[in-house]
């Protein structure tokens, strides 16, 4: 059997599962997308950012819990809800929400928005605004891997939603064919925008998707850092060592709307509040350091004060950073010899 | 009574073919599904069955025969039943019943005088398919991250035979054979692009890359910009474009409007094999995202190369084929033959046209177009694709723009006829455009 349900949460572990600085980080690497998403949020409603803008809340474990398991080299593709992405990745807040503002001191020079973010100094590959192609595009890169003989994986997320699209299975065909070191990671948030998974997907445990490409496919807890981050491990090492692609299917949850302009009137009103009151990965990571005495109230809290300053820092950039000159506009069309 | 056995086509561009071998002899009886010979193309060996009964009573062309047409008499066998041939082995792309020899916008071998080779060259004579070989593989040597993948590319030595022999030199790291997955492997080849890989993106024909074109547009023409400069896909995606002979509406489409809308591209239309040749290094080497656009019914012609490895064109470049005086035809890919052709019955009419083949269709070569129209004062634009928001338009909006007060005449356009491409040869005939529409088009645009 290729594809395993996982046994749950990871809570059952005991401490030594993490340490005191690996605890701190995760704690402040999730605090951190969560602020900066709820400021991204803020600075939408100001009308500061506009078109589409796709938050990360509610899912901050799985970008966490899978970059704590990677190595440098490593590279990271994703679609259009790309913010954490990009902050796990280690992209600076700045650069991210100036480019959310459109301003020069974006990452793409305000050139590409909320959805269209790279960078190679980051391993970064995007920020794609296409349901799917970031599965065959990251495929690429580990077929580029391969070709270097390098020991990198590339990671490829996607949501449940892009989980129909026909290029992934294209892709997680020629994948398992050539053995390219790629892990696969469904963020399964429950919703494609407005449609639930049961009113898209005929299989709706989407961790099975790779049986019949013999993917190896697990279901994780992707609330739970520690749960994604042990997975994570499996299925690096996995790709890493030559035995081809990896899935995982990250149950999560996004507390927001698709977009900004999404109310999510399609899901039970109490559901968000259910899921914030029970499996808020931030809580979790939090209850779970101070009762195996990982860390202390103190801690978190120059933590938060940090994490405050650092994301009212990237707001004040993103506004006072200019916008584009207009010689930009027909600049990087075409790679300048 | 006896029946003839006629040289059959084994693809639908075949026109003629060497009989490599005999497998019956004279007095042998044979009955249907035997095979009674092998026949080779410049594409493949095929097997021919008889589908008759009988004895064969001649042998009509001997074994070893090189340049056999299409529907030559090659054998004659006794029989009372009617009689036909047929292929055994498949065509390389769809199968294709026997059939007549396809229309030619070339002879076989065509010479023509390139002004941009210094004189003193040692030209060789090379078919187009095989200086695209020669071009990748030259690349491919020359650059390690250079990699060629696609349907057949490998140990089927490619659909259409311009990949033979790379996978012997290169083996099956760099000549990937990929699964029948155009949009899957599409977007593969520009994620291998974006992290610093060359690859080279053969499709077995630009209509299956319909299926890839989100990835070839969305993904690897906009990614530069959309990184602000950071990311690029230094990519080729190559592949026969436009109609071949008789496949149908949904194997003959004429991409290069499509994809020259597109800021990000750079998209290759070449007529000859040294052009062919040249460009395609030049695409290789080029760190934009780059449409190559083939012509199957070009593959097999042979043309003059510069001999070695350091022919290159520089993409963006329009060539004047033919000087003239009267009026100026634009065409690319396969239309320059036709336009070649039309400019020489022109000249017998007294009519000095002038041909430029555009080459590259983005960026668009408009100063050789407007330099031109200054001096002839009269435009025809040449394509094969259809016409409304085509190539014509875009050349005769450039026109317009840069030689207004130049122009004694409107402009006319020739293209295909707005139909999906018949299956029907008169049909076919009717719909695509050819030398003689752009003769007239000329006699119109000059008034004679």
């Amino acid at each position: 059997m290729a594809a395993k349900k996982s046994s749950g949460s990871a809570l059952v572990s005991p401490s030594n599962l993490v340490n005191r600085d690996e605890a701190l980080a995760y704690y402040r690497d999730m605090l951190l997308i969560r602020r900066f998403e709820e400021r991204a949020g803020q600075l939408y409603g100001m009308g500061l950012i506009a078109g589409f803008c796709h938050l990360y809340i509610g899912q901050e474990a799985v970008v966490v819990g899978m970059q704590a398991a990677q190595k440098p080299g490593d590279q990271v593709i994703t679609g259009y809800r790309d913010h954490g992405h990009m902050l796990a990745c280690g992209m600076s807040p700045r650069e991210i929400m100036a480019e959310l503002t459109g301003r020069i001191g974006g990452s793409s020079r305000g050139k590409g928005g909320s959805m269209h973010m790279f960078s190679k100094e980051a391993n970064f590959y995007g920020g794609h605004g296409i349901v799917g192609a970031q599965v065959a595009l990251g495929t690429g890169l580990a077929l580029a891997n391969r070709y270097r003989g390098n020991e990198s994986v590339s990671v490829a997320y996607f949501g449940d939603g892009a989980a129909n699209q026909g290029q992934v299975y294209e892709s997680f065909n020629m994948a398992s064919l050539w053995k390219l070191p790629v892990v696969y990671v469904i963020e399964n948030n429950q919703y494609a925008m407005g449609t639930s998974v049961a009113r898209a997907s005929a299989e709706t445990e989407l961790f099975k998707r790779g049986i019949s490409f013999e993917i190896v496919g697990e279901e994780v807890d992707g609330m739970d850092v520690l749960a994604v981050r042990k997975a994570a491990e499996r299925a690096l090492e996995h790709a890493r060592s030559g035995k081809g692609p990896f899935l995982l299917e990250m149950k999560t949850y996004r507390y927001r709307g698709h977009s900004m302009s999404d109310p999510a009137k399609y899901r039970p009103k109490d559901e968000p509040k259910q899921v914030r009151d029970t499996r808020d990965p931030i809580e979790h990571m939090r209850h779970y350091g101070l009762e195996h005495g990982l860390f202390t109230e103190e801690d978190l809290k120059a933590i938060d004060r940090d994490v405050k300053e650092i994301v009212a820092d990237a707001a004040d950039f993103a506004q006072t950073s200019p916008e584009p000159d207009p010689s930009e506009l027909m600049r990087h069309i075409y790679v300048e010899a | 009574m006896s029946i003839e056995i006629l040289m059959p086509a084994l693809s639908p561009t075949m026109e003629e073919g060497t009989l490599a071998k005999w497998l019956v002899q004279v007095g042998d009886t044979v009955k249907s599904g035997d095979v009674i010979a092998e026949i080779e193309t410049d594409k493949a060996t095929m097997e021919v069955e008889t589908i008759d009964e009988g004895v064969v009573e001649a042998l009509l062309v001997e074994a070893g025969s090189q340049g056999v047409k299409v529907n030559t008499p090659i054998a004659r066998i006794s029989s009372d039943e009617v009689a036909t041939t047929s292929a055994s082995a498949p065509p390389p792309v769809a199968p294709a019943p026997v059939m007549a020899p396809a229309p030619s916008a070339a002879p076989a071998s065509v010479v023509l005088v390139d002004p941009e080779v210094p004189p003193g060259t040692p030209m060789v004579k090379v078919t187009l398919r095989d200086a695209l070989r020669d071009a990748m593989a030259e690349e491919m040597r020359r650059d390690p991250d250079v990699f060629l993948m696609g349907e057949e590319v490998g140990q089927y030595q490619g659909a259409y035979k311009v990949s033979r022999g790379l996978l012997e030199e290169f083996g099956d790291r760099r000549v990937i054979d990929t699964p029948i997955t155009e949009h899957g492997f599409a977007g593969m080849g520009v994620g291998a692009a974006m992290a610093g890989l060359k690859p080279i993106v053969e499709f077995m024909t630009m209509n299956f890359a319909m299926q890839a074109i989100d990835h070839i547009i969305n993904s690897a023409a906009k990614v530069h910009y959309m990184s602000g400069g950071q990311i690029s896909a230094p990519i080729v995606f190559r592949g026969p474009n436009g109609a071949a002979s008789r496949v149908g509406a949904q194997h003959s489409h004429d991409y290069s409007s499509w994809y020259g809308n597109v800021p990000g591209l750079k998209v290759i239309a070449p007529y000859d094999a040294a052009d062919a040749k040249g460009l395609l290094k030049a695409a290789i080497r080029d760190p934009n995202p780059v449409v190559f656009l083939e012509h199957e019914l070009l593959y097999g012609i042979e043309f003059d190369v510069p001999e070695g490895d350091d022919w290159v064109v520089p993409i963006g470049k329009a060539k004047v084929r033919r000087e003239g005086t009267d009026l100026t035809i634009t065409a690319h890919s396969r239309m320059v033959g036709f336009a070649l052709q039309a400019a020489e019955e022109l000249a017998a009419l007294g009519i000095s046209a002038e041909v430029i083949d555009l080459r590259t269709l983005r960026p668009l070569d408009t100063e050789t177009v407007i330099a031109s129209v200054k001096k002839t004062n009269r435009l025809v634009t040449a394509e094969e694709g259809w016409g409304p928001m085509g190539v014509g338009a875009e050349v005769i909006a450039c026109v317009i723009d840069g030689a207004f007060d130049w122009l004694d005449a409107p402009p006319l356009r020739v293209h295909q006829k707005d139909t999906p491409l018949p299956y029907a040869a008169n049909l076919e005939k009717l719909s695509l455009p050819n030398a003689a529409d752009i003769v007239a088009a000329a006699r119109a645009v000059t008034n004679r």
